[in-house]
Order: structure tokens, then sequence, then C-alpha cells
């Protein structure tokens, strides 16, 4: 297991190089500068400032240099918020966004699972088409409609929540509804046709044969075994989530990772676009590696020890 | 090792995922949202603002802010020399008074005794500071040649000479001294930019790296102070009781919450959060009729600019026949709605006046009209002269909403006009189409501009032969000298200046270089019980110093 683990680390941070590389020239592909004043600026006047950040030099000897300072652990300093650490305006807007994404991961996933089980158990039923209807909905609803619907009746009409900002839990309760609209279709949609399959296995038939109720059948024999499809996908949902939609932050106001890494592509900000590159991949690895190790919390069938195949 | 390939890929698919949802990103709508205090409550009595703002603040360093953000905030927190007044006109801030010499080019400030909120004098030295710093190369500002009219400013920013070169002295810790390049008529309103305010050299060095980036990094010697910043979220200003006109200032706090969808800034307004808030056009038809529905047009301009290194548009009767086939009225009624202006003209309207009282506008008056049989013959003589009876040409713009809508309503009234024609649309990034107007790659590109400086020159001298912003390769030789006397020889007779501006307009727009738009105009809604709000047209967008609840 240790083996494993290790060997899984060497290949995860390989496998950030290779994304940081990647990333640092094809960013360099952009066309234009990261100054914010470009169309004011002559020629002469931008060069002196692309020199003082160096990015008038070869480019080799510009991704030299990033990585050295990366290898230091210093991501560099914005372009489009003068000076501003790289590292501090990741640290200042992730805590929302996660937050946010976990409320919708727990609330989404809870309420996709009893859907998917309750529209399988009650198979072929209007129940069923009923929380199919309500998955393929959500699934094809943009979340910025369901947002947008939701601020206005709730927040505009009805005065129930706050329309919008970030000063407390209930203005986390829209953009979280909104966010899990989406969590709750894809995973009740998996989850009905897994525990479809898993409920017509013989062991089902077994445990039923033995006398165990239709409740235990279910959620002792049924829910788990029906959930190594959900966990896959729940480890890049939840990466997806927790660093921010850029749609549901703007929406509701929430001071958010989400539209930070939009806006520095579209400003050639490169630091900012290398350092949330960075940042969102090391988590998407991360997560993944963790989604391994619980498939084998969850399914025994599944080794991981033997790392070398 | 599959699987191992496999999570690469899934990686390099996330990652293109990321990428592709980016290139569809919505425009965010530059419309600045301002809101104020929740009503209901006895309205008014306490001084509170409660604005909307539509981004983060990027910078809160005088000598590196670029943006509309930045800058209404500083505006407020700070003070240079001058400041604009309600009218637009520079009044006296940390300046006292000033005398000039007699060639117009050393002007001697006299500084009143005003405090930094840390309770530290401001003075002579911190201008000096704060000037040599945005000069310095090292820095990399980006407004740097704002200051170009000092002596010795270019040649410090390029490297030429060393800062302390720079024509700008402290006699002592009252008294500023400032040498010009040229006895520019403008430059008290110039001083009013957010690159000239003053630092405190002992805290800003004091502070390092960390100096603006934090409510508490950072002196204020303003109206305002800033106390509280939460990053992408809210701001707060709290009167500044060591402001020296703090009498005047009568606003307690202002409360800016970061808002950039406009439909949220609206809904907002509606539940009494803001009190104030910017429309984009597909509200203006909703509120238009609402009482605290206002419009203000401001001095930024909309064109299509003509590559001369094109055969067809190299020729003037075809640029011509383009400039006026685009029923502009039409244009601004339908697209933007928002009370922007159909444009006629080049340097807007309302933004300058000549020594005589007159606004620019009002003396040279419209200069290409829209009139689609005038377009119509201009483009058969040039179709004439240019042996060709088919026609195409390409129209470059950005790849927001509204320059799509533009795009294909200048497309629809070009190709309905002038017969033979065909437009070809080109979207680009903001930043690529930039590049390739800078490279001449375009034929037509759709731009703005929008003033630095009060002073009609900031429009009027694009368009010399190579200037940097000219890009359309049209070279006049008097339309150069008339821009070169009244930058020189003419400053000592603001009457022929003035008019060597109007004539260089009027040879700019007569020679359809350029095809002029409209005039932007922007649409808000404001609670009635705000009062005194100033909307500048250049510089920063608003002033707070004078606003009150009623």
């Amino acid at each position: 297991m240790a083996r494993y683990t290790l060997q899984r680390f060497i290949y995860m941070l390989i496998t950030l190089f290779i994304i940081a590389t990647a990333t640092f020239f094809l960013m360099k592909l952009l066309p234009g500068s990261p100054l914010q004043n470009q169309e004011k600026l002559t020629p002469e006047q931008q060069k002196i400032i692309l020199d003082k950040y160096g990015l008038n030099d070869p480019i080799p000897v510009q991704y030299v240099r990033y990585l050295g300072n990366l290898a230091k652990g210093d991501l560099g300093v914005s372009f489009q918020y003068d000076n501003r650490p790289v590292s501090t305006l990741i640290a200042d807007r992730i805590g929302p966004s996660a937050q946010l994404g976990f409320q919708a991961l727990v609330f989404g996933t809870i309420v996709g699972i009893l859907l998917g089980v309750i529209a399988a158990v009650r198979h072929n039923t209007a129940i069923d088409y009923g929380a199919t209807v309500l998955a393929v909905l959500g699934i094809s609803i943009p979340s910025f409609v369901f947002g947008g619907l939701l601020q206005y009746y709730i927040g505009v009409k009805l005065k129930l929540l706050p329309v919008a900002f970030w000063e407390g839990f209930e203005y986390t309760i829209m953009p979280t509804l909104a966010l899990s609209v989406f969590v709750i279709a894809s995973i009740a949609r998996f989850m009905r046709t897994e525990m479809l399959e898993v409920l017509g296995s013989d062991y089902i038939l077994t445990a039923r044969a033995k006398g165990i109720s239709g409740f235990g059948v279910i959620f002792k024999h049924g829910l788990r075994n029906a959930m190594i499809p959900i966990i896959t996908i729940l480890g890049p949902m939840a990466v997806n989530l927790m660093t921010g939609t850029l749609v549901i932050e703007q929406i509701f106001a929430v001071p958010g990772l989400g539209e930070q890494f939009v806006r520095s592509i579209n400003l050639n900000d490169y630091p900012v676009i290398m350092g949330t590159t960075i940042f969102y991949s090391a988590l998407f690895i991360f997560v993944i590696f963790i989604v391994d190790l619980l498939y084998g919390l969850i399914d025994p069938r599944i080794r991981l020890a033997g790392g070398k195949k | 090792m599959k699987k191992k390939l496999s999570i690469f890929f899934a990686l390099l698919l996330a990652l293109s995922t990321f990428l592709a949802a980016c290139g569809g990103k919505k425009e965010e709508d530059k419309t600045a949202n301002e809101g104020e205090k929740p009503a209901q409550e006895a309205p008014a009595k306490e001084q509170v603002l409660n604005l909307l703002e539509s981004a983060e603040i990027p910078s809160l360093d005088s000598t590196l802010a670029t943006d509309s953000v930045s800058f209404r905030v500083m505006n407020n927190v700070f003070e240079g020399l001058y400041r604009l007044d309600q009218n637009d006109e520079p009044t006296p801030g940390m300046a006292e008074s000033y005398e000039v010499s007699e060639d117009g080019k050393v002007y001697t400030f006299k500084l009143r005794d005003a405090k930094w909120s840390n309770g530290d004098p401001v003075t002579a030295n911190d201008f000096v500071f704060a000037w040599r710093k945005a000069l310095d190369p090292n820095t990399g500002s980006e407004y740097a040649y704002i200051m170009y009219d000092i002596k010795n400013a270019e040649e410090v920013n390029t490297g030429k000479v060393p800062v302390d070169q720079l024509g700008v002295k402290a006699i002592d810790d009252k008294t500023l001294q400032v040498e010009l390049k040229n006895p520019i008529p403008y430059f008290l309103s110039l001083l009013a930019f957010p690159t000239f305010y003053p630092q405190n050299e002992k805290f800003v060095k004091e502070q390092g790296d960390k100096y603006g980036l934090e409510a508490n990094t950072t002196i204020y010697n303003g109206p305002f102070v800033l106390s509280e910043w939460k990053h992408e979220q809210s701001f707060q200003l709290k009167k500044n009781e060591q402001y020296w006109d703090a009498q005047t200032v009568k606003l307690e706090t202002i409360n800016f919450n970061i808002v950039k969808d406009v439909a949220t800034a609206v809904n907002l307004y509606e539940t009494n959060k803001a009190d104030r808030t910017g429309l984009s056009a597909e509200f203006v038809d909703k509120y238009k009729s609402d009482k605290n529905f206002k419009t203000k047009s401001e001095p930024v301009m909309f064109f299509i600019r003509m590559n001369q290194k094109n055969e067809v548009l190299k020729n003037v009767n075809a640029r011509k026949a383009i400039a006026m086939a685009i029923d502009k009225e039409a244009m601004v009624a339908t697209i933007l709605n928002n009370g922007s202006k159909a444009a006629n003209y080049f340097v807007p309207e309302g933004f300058v006046k000549g020594p005589n009282g007159k606004d620019f506008r009002e003396e040279n008056g419209d200069l290409v009209t829209f009139n689609a049989e005038e377009a119509k013959k201009y483009w058969e003589q040039a179709k004439k002269e240019l042996g060709k009876d088919k026609v195409t040409l390409e129209l470059l713009n950005t790849d927001t909403e509204v320059a799509k809508k533009i795009s294909e309503y200048v497309k629809a009234q070009l190709e309905t006009n002038l017969p033979g024609l065909t437009v070809n649309i080109k979207q680009q990034p903001f930043k690529q189409k930039l590049e390739l107007e800078s490279k001449m790659q375009y034929e037509l590109s759709f731009g703005g501009w929008g003033p630095d400086y009060k002073d009609a020159m900031t429009f009027i001298d694009m368009f010399v032969t190579n200037g940097a912003h000219n890009e359309t390769g049209w070279s006049n030789v008097e339309y150069d000298k008339l821009v070169q006397d009244a930058k020189t020889t003419l400053l000592s007779d603001l009457q022929a200046r003035w008019d060597a501006m109007l004539k260089a307009e009027k040879i700019l727009l007569d020679e359809a270089v350029i095809a002029p738009m409209y005039q932007r105009g922007s649409a808000y809604l404001e609670r009635e019980y705000v009062k005194g709000v100033v909307d500048h047209s250049f510089g920063a967008d608003n002033s707070y110093k004078w606003a009150y609840i009623e």
C-alpha cells in the first residue's frame, strides 16, 4: 500500500509537470500581451513594460525561469491585480467556492441517491417516470436559468431569501440549490440504472429468499454495490464544484474563484492562468487518487495492493 | 500503465473542457453599478450610501492603476493637487494656489495644510516621490505616458535619463515646482488624473510589496478612507475626518458590494439593497418610464477604421460611401438603447469648450451624416475608378454579444446601400483584435476611444502620420501640421489652437479616414433620495464628495 501510494505520488508529480508545461506553452500562443491599457500604449511604451517583466525574453527562457520560481513555491504576481501574489489571490477566493461546492455536493448526492433508489424500486411506475423527467430537466436546464428563476421568485417576489451577496448561511441557500440541481439529476440517473441492475442480481434474490426485509436488502446489500460508479463521477464533480462555477457565482455575487480563471485567460494574466491551472490540476489529481483508494473500501474485490501488474 | 494514461487523458479532457468553456464566456457588462442605502425605514437622514461595483478593485497604487474601478475608488480616497468639481472643472485639492511663469511652462504650487489618514502631513515630496515612481521604467506603469508633458518625463520613462532629472521639485515642504515641456492649457485638469496623486514615501517604503493591496496597508488623503476591503466581495468607504474639506463631505459611509451580473444588480435595486445600478440594453425598455431611470452621455467614441493598405479603401470615394451608408440613428435606438447618440463627428459632444465658451460640437456641427443616396453615388464613382463591380471587405470586431449585433447591423446596412459590396464579419477576442489593428491586418475595424485628458487633442492627434493609434495608413500633410502647431507654436494663442483642431477634425472626416458610429451613453437607475453623486467625463467616473441622502 505504501509502495503503491509512493508510486502514485510520483506519477502525480509527473502529470502535474506535464500539465504545467503544456499550459505554459499553450498560454504563450494566446495573442496579445497582459497589459491592461494596451489600446492606449504605443509599441515603444509596451516594450518598456514588457521588458520589466521579462516578457520579451525567448519563451524557453521564460519557461525555465517560471519552473525555477515554481520549484521555490513562488507562483508570481498578478497583472490584472497589480502586484498581488497569485497564491493570496487564490487563497482569498477558494473559501466561498469550496463551501458552496461542498454544500451542493452533499445535498445533491443525498437527494440524488434517494431519488435514484426510489425510482429503481418503484420501477416503471408514475414515481419512476416522474423522477426520470426531473432528472432530464435537471441535466438539460442550464444552472443560470434555474439560478435566475430562483433569485427572481424567491428573492425578489417572495422575499424569502436574500437576492445575492455572501454574508451568512441564508445567503448560501439559493446558490447551493442552483448548483445542486445538476448533481441531483446526474446522481439520480446513475443510481437508478445501477440499482436496477444490482436489484436484479442473484445475491439480492438470495438475500430476499433469506427473508431480509425490503429495506434492508436495498440499503445494506443493494446500495453499497450500486455506489461504485457514483464514486467515480463524484470525484471529478467535487473538484468542479469546489473550485467555483463562473455562472452561479456571478448571479449570486459570490466572492469565489470561478470567474478568476476565465477572466485571467481573457486578460492574458499569465501568472494567474498558470497558478489556477496548477491548483486545479493538483486538486484534480489528488481527488482521483482518493477515489481509487475509496474503491477498495467500498468494494473489496478491487485491490490496490498489486501496484505492479 | 493504461490506467495512468487514461488519467492523463482525463485531465487533458478536463482542461480542454475548461478552455472550451472560456471561449463561450459571456461578455461582462461594463456598466458600472451603484446603489444606495436600504430605503423603507425613514427615508434618508442616515448618511449611508449603498452602491454596487462591477468588479474587485484591481489596485490602490496610483502609479499602477489603469481601470475604472480603481480610479473610482482612488478618486474618493485620494486627492491630487487638483480635483474635478461637479462641472468637470479643476478645483484646488492638495494645492491651495499656484503661480505660473510667463511662458506657461513653470508652475509653482502652494500646498495647503492637509494630512494623510495616519496623521502625517501631505508634503511636496509626496508628489515628487509618486511622480518619479510612476515614470520609473522599473515600476512598469501603464499610464506613465499621461505625464509626458512634464519636462524629461518621457526620457525618464524610457530610461534615457535618471529619475532625478524629472522636471518636478520640492522647493520646501509646502511648495512644489513643476516644469513642463510645452505650456499645455489643460494642465490643471490633468493634475486631477489618478496617476498624479501623491504617495507618502515613508509609508510606501515601510509597506513594500504590500502597499495598496489591503485597506490597512494604504493611507489616504481624500474625502473618504477605505475602511474595509473583502476581496472579490465588498468594500467600504468612511468619511475621512482628517480631510481638509471634511465639512463639505456629508456621507458617513459608502458600502460597495461587488456584483458582476446586471440582472442581479437590478434585482438588488428592486429589493432596496442598492440605490443605484447600471442597466444593460435588455433592461432599458422595462424601466424607461420609471421615474428613477436616467441616462448619461459619455465622451467615448465608437467608429470604424478603414485600412488604406486595402486598394478599395485607399479610394476616398469608397470610404465616403461607407461612412455615409450606415443608418446610425436606427443602430443606437435598436441595438444600444441606453442613451448612446448617433455620431456624425469624432470629437464628442459635451466634452470640451473653446476659448469662446462654445462646445466643440456646436462649432463644427455634423460632418458626416447618413445618406443612402449620396453614399450610393460615391460608391458607383469608386467602383468606376477602381474598375471593379464586386467588392468584398472584412469587418473586424470583438467577440462580445453587442459587438456581434453591431457587426451584423453594419453588414446589412452596407450590403443594402452599396450594391456589389459583400461584408464578412470577423470576430476576435479583444486582445487579438488590438494586435490585428496595430499590425494593420484588417480591412474594416470597429473600435472605440475615450479621452485621457480634457482637451480635443486627446482625439485629434490619433491620426497623425504613423501615429501609434492611427492604424489606417492615412497620412495628410496639412492635418499633421495643424496637430503639430496646436501642440507647440499655437499654445500661446488658444483661439488659433482651437481653430486648428476644428479644422483638423473637418479634414479627418472629409477624407473619411474613419466612419464615426456613436457616442457612448449609459442608462442607470438611481433612487430619488440620492443627491449629488457626480459623474465625470474623464479620469475617474464618479465623485461622492458632494453626495448626500435626502
